[in-house]
């Protein structure tokens, strides 16, 4: 039996409901107990920032195209690399690292829980693989339906419980999480090098919109009844005007769950343009955080860029292309079949672009403007906005006014005339960023059940505690603090395991993979239903029975089960 | 008793619809398989247990001494290089990754003599590629260029492309065009709609006059082009232009004549310059079974898809310096482990002579060519017949093996492991 004992820490569990008091932790077995015995070991917090693990609800760390964005840039590899050090693997790579720079950066950060923003079925395999190798945060899998024949022919159908059973085999046989929608409909037409452009377009072939594709999901995932909502990347990403594709999409979400939002927006930051071309594009997260605010059915995180270079990496296999004709770097693509596709660039955001100081400035933005913390989550679609390792400085944009000033007056000087930035005042608090990076990721991911993102009683022991005092620190004024702070904890801690200490990962990981597992009434158990098996031997090129994921690459998998109201 | 799905290790279409009856620990029949596959299944001249060499002549060994004689070779060695990898599952070749990073050795894959120069061409400009259902599905124009398909990949055109309907080509070896491009006239070719017979060293300026004539500079092409008439070159160029969806497959007649990996480049380009038009991807046709499945664990790993020197303790990457044929002949190398692969049979002579001279141990079921130059074999289990674990498809796609009967032999995995936790104990922490 393992105890520990956290003693004077100055606490912040927003789920708990605790906003910064100086208390006492005690770990039993890996979990958050009432007490502790005598023979506990002691760690001293003197009175330091200490906060539920982190939890990244969007993020691209694992699978066929972040390895692929490895396996094509050796000079991004170059770019971050160090030595076998202790129990710490050789790790390459700045944008992209490999699975162990990953996962040392992001326990170094106090970071415990990552969600995979992009799992192809077809490839899933490969996503758990390296989610074995990401040994220090439980990892899930987002999994694509925006392109998938079956959920289509489920939509064109208007049928809703074909859907939702497609969801529920393909979740299960592939160990996902949750759905994932990426440009609906636009990926199957990027088959075709085409795209599709508003959510009222026509799919080719299918005769779908995207509009109905999401509807018909965000109902089906309800009644799934899985712990996340659908998580939707829109359409149109990254085009000036994007704005109206965005207010539209979220005037179609109805409001179907007590608990949490029923449509999380993803990276919305580049989906809050203005404009019609790269010369006037504008700022319009104004629009997009009003529509947010009148509607608590929706969720968003920033999406935020910073400056400097990073690799962009989605399964919008249209827009990459779209990137590449503007960009004229190098360009991969992979189209899965009948599932999705994907793309991956390497971009600069440089200073010295009007458009990209825009974008910049709409990330915070956004995060300044949305009122309710809960409701918009720190991101930068890692690593398309930027690496995670940015993270720290986004932190201290938010804290600090002084910081925004400083940063804007580096910028080309034509930025304030696109952006409201400069006149927005607001600076957050510890407790929003609480919220902005952990609590609010476990709500809206619906794994608090499990016991993620709160430090009662109860819950798995994944414990951050920073070198940041926040009773006598200024962060509007002491920014820089605040970044150093959060870029290095004095403690990670684990399931109960300190496992990152002073910026050194200090034991072997053994994380988790959760995943859901929906039961369905036999008329929708897909796996015996001879119209969806012959389809799958005519189309796929992979045996039916060869598809799922066998449990032996989840070694340590959590299943959260759920009951079809079918 | 017949096993059904069962995939087949042999070469990069991972075809995973073969059926194999097995009575105890012997295979007795394939279906569906190709007589690559059948082969590979039946065939069985297995080495029986470890040897190592005494004097002039070998002597039988056990498990445990020739594992823990490997692990003295590569802990006593200054530049050890573990080769091989692509004819094993990727649990495998992961431990061989994390070997050669507490030995501080250079680790490199079979891509060293493939696809390596098609590695450094993506390196340069991206690969636009898909999985091979999109081309099953949607693909009218298929092209096969230095690749000849029916004896490489037998089961390649009639799996994924001419002879596969799709859901968008219902009839597909009427409705989809076949272009087959090489120097000689291949069986493929026999089949082609259009040959493109090429003079040898003559790719990358049809590549070029191609890219020309798709961005609209018909009137700068010479009458013949490495062989290859101007009439001819249009007409390919507007086949390509016509199709919805064009898919072009290359092999290691691009990859490895004249120009190397700038003809994978000019291809590469040739493809990204045809998506202004139409919807177009390019594959290469993977040799092994798992070799893409050992550049995805190197590159997850190690940040590289293959050669990884791990001598100065970070991973280094430069190809040309530190992939094996380089060290080989530079004779830098002081001891080698060969792990599922056989390059006594494929690299050079003077590399082959120099893995003679320093003690090579192979880890591998057969006696092959590799075996004449070594000190040490220690057979295993074959992934895919009595071993089980992840491969990689030529184009992604993951797929398990299956393990179709418990035999005696361990397999690669439980070897290395073993190797490894000795190798770790002598090198301390």
């Amino acid at each position: 039996m393992s105890e520990f004992l956290i003693r004077n820490a100055y606490v912040i569990d927003p789920l708990s409901g605790i906003k910064g008091e100086i208390m006492d932790i005690a770990i039993r077995n890996g979990r958050i107990a009432e007490e502790v015995g005598s023979n506990a070991e002691v760690i001293d917090a003197d009175h330091c920032l200490t906060l539920p693990g982190g939890i990244d609800s969007h993020s691209h760390v694992c699978g066929t195209k972040v390895n692929f964005g490895r396996y094509m840039s050796p000079e991004d590899m170059r770019a971050g690399r160090t030595a076998r050090k202790g129990v710490m693997h050789v790790t390459s790579g700045y944008s992209v690292p490999t699975t162990f720079g990953n996962s040392y950066r992001y326990s170094v950060m106090g970071y415990t829980t990552v969600l995979e923003g992009a799992m192809a079925p077809l490839e899933a395999r490969h996503t758990h693989e390296e989610f074995t190798a990401t040994p220090h945060q439980d990892m899930l899998a987002n999994t694509l339906f925006d392109g998938n024949w079956s959920i289509m022919e489920a939509v064109r159908e208007k049928d809703m419980k074909r859907a939702a059973a497609v969801v529920a085999w393909t979740l299960s046989a592939v160990k996902g999480f949750a759905i994932k929608l990426t440009n609906p409909g636009g990926t199957e037409a990027w088959g075709w090098g085409e795209d599709v452009h508003s959510i009222q377009d026509q799919v080719p072939h299918f005769g779908v919109t995207p509009a109905e594709i999401i509807q018909t999901m965000i109902r089906a995932n309800e009644l799934l009844n899985l712990p996340h909502s659908v998580h939707l990347h829109c359409n149109a990403l990254g085009v000036p005007g994007n704005y109206r594709t965005t207010l539209d999409t979220i005037d179609l979400v109805p409001d179907l769950n007590d608990k949490r939002q029923s449509l999380y927006l993803t990276h919305l930051q580049f989906h809050s343009y203005g404009g019609s071309t790269w010369k006037d594009i504008s700022s319009k997260s104004e629009d997009i955080a009003r529509a947010v605010n009148n509607k608590p059915a929706v969720a968003i995180d920033m999406g935020q860029i910073m400056f400097g270079r990073t690799t962009t990496m989605t399964a919008d296999g249209p827009m990459e292309f779209k990137l590449y004709m503007l960009h004229h770097n190098k360009w991969s693509n992979h189209d899965v079949e009948l599932e999705t596709g994907s793309g991956i660039i390497p971009v600069y955001y440089s200073r010295k672009s009007l458009v990209n100081c825009v974008m910049w400035a709409i990330g915070i933005e956004l995060a300044l403007l949305v009122k309710d913390p809960w409701r918009c989550m720190l991101s930068t679609d890692n690593p398309n906005g930027a690496p995670f390792v940015k993270y720290p400085e986004i932190i201290a944009l938010l804290m600090s006014r002084r910081f925004r000033e400083n940063e804007i007056a580096l910028l080309d000087p034509r930025t304030a005339h696109y952006v409201p930035l400069p006149a927005i005042d607001r600076e957050l608090d510890w407790y929003d960023i609480a919220v902005m990076t952990r609590a609010g990721q476990a709500k809206a991911l619906g794994i608090t059940g499990i016991g993620k993102g709160y430090l009662a009683p109860g819950a798995e022991a994944d414990i951050a505690i920073y070198p940041l005092k926040p009773e006598s620190l200024d962060p509007s004024a002491e920014y820089q603090q605040v970044m150093a702070g959060f870029g290095k904890t004095r403690y990670t801690i684990k399931r109960g395991r300190v496992v990152a200490r002073d910026g050194d990962v200090v034991v072997e990981g053994a994380n988790s993979t959760i995943w859901t597992r929906s039961t369905v009434p036999p008329g929708y158990d897909l796996s015996v239903d001879p119209e969806f098996m012959k389809k799958f031997e005519q189309y796929y090129t992979v045996r039916m029975s060869n598809y799922p994921v066998q449990d032996v690459y989840l070694p340590r998998g959590i299943c959260i089960p759920t009951e079809a109201s079918l | 008793m017949k096993i059904d799905d069962v995939v087949c290790p042999f070469c990069g279409c991972l075809c995973d619809d073969l059926v194999v009856e097995v009575e105890g620990t012997r295979v007795v029949s394939v279906e569906n398989g190709c007589t690559l596959a059948n082969e590979k299944f039946m065939g069985d001249h297995r080495l029986k247990t470890p040897i190592h060499r005494e004097g002039k002549g070998w002597k039988e060994t056990t498990y445990d001494e020739a594992i823990r004689e490997t692990a003295e070779i590569l802990c006593d060695a200054d530049r050890p290089l573990l080769y091989g990898w692509s004819g094993t599952h990727g649990e495998a070749q992961s431990i061989g990754i994390h070997l050669a990073e507490i030995l501080g050795a250079l680790v490199d894959n079979t891509s060293t003599v493939c696809h390596g120069p098609s590695i450094l061409a993506i390196q340069e400009v991206g690969h636009p590629g898909c999985t091979l259902g999109q081309v099953k599905n949607r693909a009218d124009v298929v092209i096969y260029w230095g690749t000849n398909p029916i004896d490489a990949h037998p089961r390649h055109m009639s799996r994924y492309t001419t002879f596969a309907d799709g859901f968008f080509l219902k009839e597909a070896f009427r409705d989809r065009k076949l272009i087959v491009v090489d120097v000689r006239k291949s069986e493929s070719a026999n089949i082609a709609d259009e040959f493109v017979r090429i003079q040898p060293g003559g790719d990358y300026a049809v590549l070029s006059a191609l890219r020309a004539i798709v961005q609209g500079k018909r009137g700068i092409i010479p009458p013949s082009v490495a062989g290859v008439s101007r009439e001819q070159l249009f007409r390919v160029a507007d086949l390509l232009l016509s199709a919805k969806f064009g898919a072009i497959f290359f092999g290691l007649g691009l990859t490895m004549s004249r120009g190397k990996s700038k003809n994978i480049r000019n291809a590469i380009e040739l493809t990204e310059e045809l998506n202004r038009h139409t919807k177009f991807i390019i594959s290469p046709m993977r040799g092994h079974w798992n070799v893409y499945g050992s550049n995805e664990v190197f590159t997850w790993i190690t940040g590289y898809p293959y050669a990884v020197d791990f001598a100065r303790g970070i991973a280094f990457y430069n190809p040309g310096e530190t992939t094996s044929v380089d060290v080989l002949s530079r004779k830098e190398c002081d001891a080698c482990l060969v792990v599922a692969s056989d390059p006594g049979a494929h690299f050079p002579k003077a590399c082959a002579e120099h893995l003679a001279r320093i003690p090579t141990v192979q880890i591998d079921p057969h006696v092959n060519a590799t075996t004449h130059l070594s000190r040490i074999q220690i057979p295993v289990a074959v992934t895919g017949i009595d071993a089980e674990g992840t491969a990689y498809r030529m184009d992604g796609v993951p797929i398990r093996t299956r393990m179709l009967f418990r035999g005696t032999y361990p397999s690669d995995t439980a070897v290395l492991e073993q190797l490894y936790a000795i190798v770790k104990e002598i090198k301390g922490p």
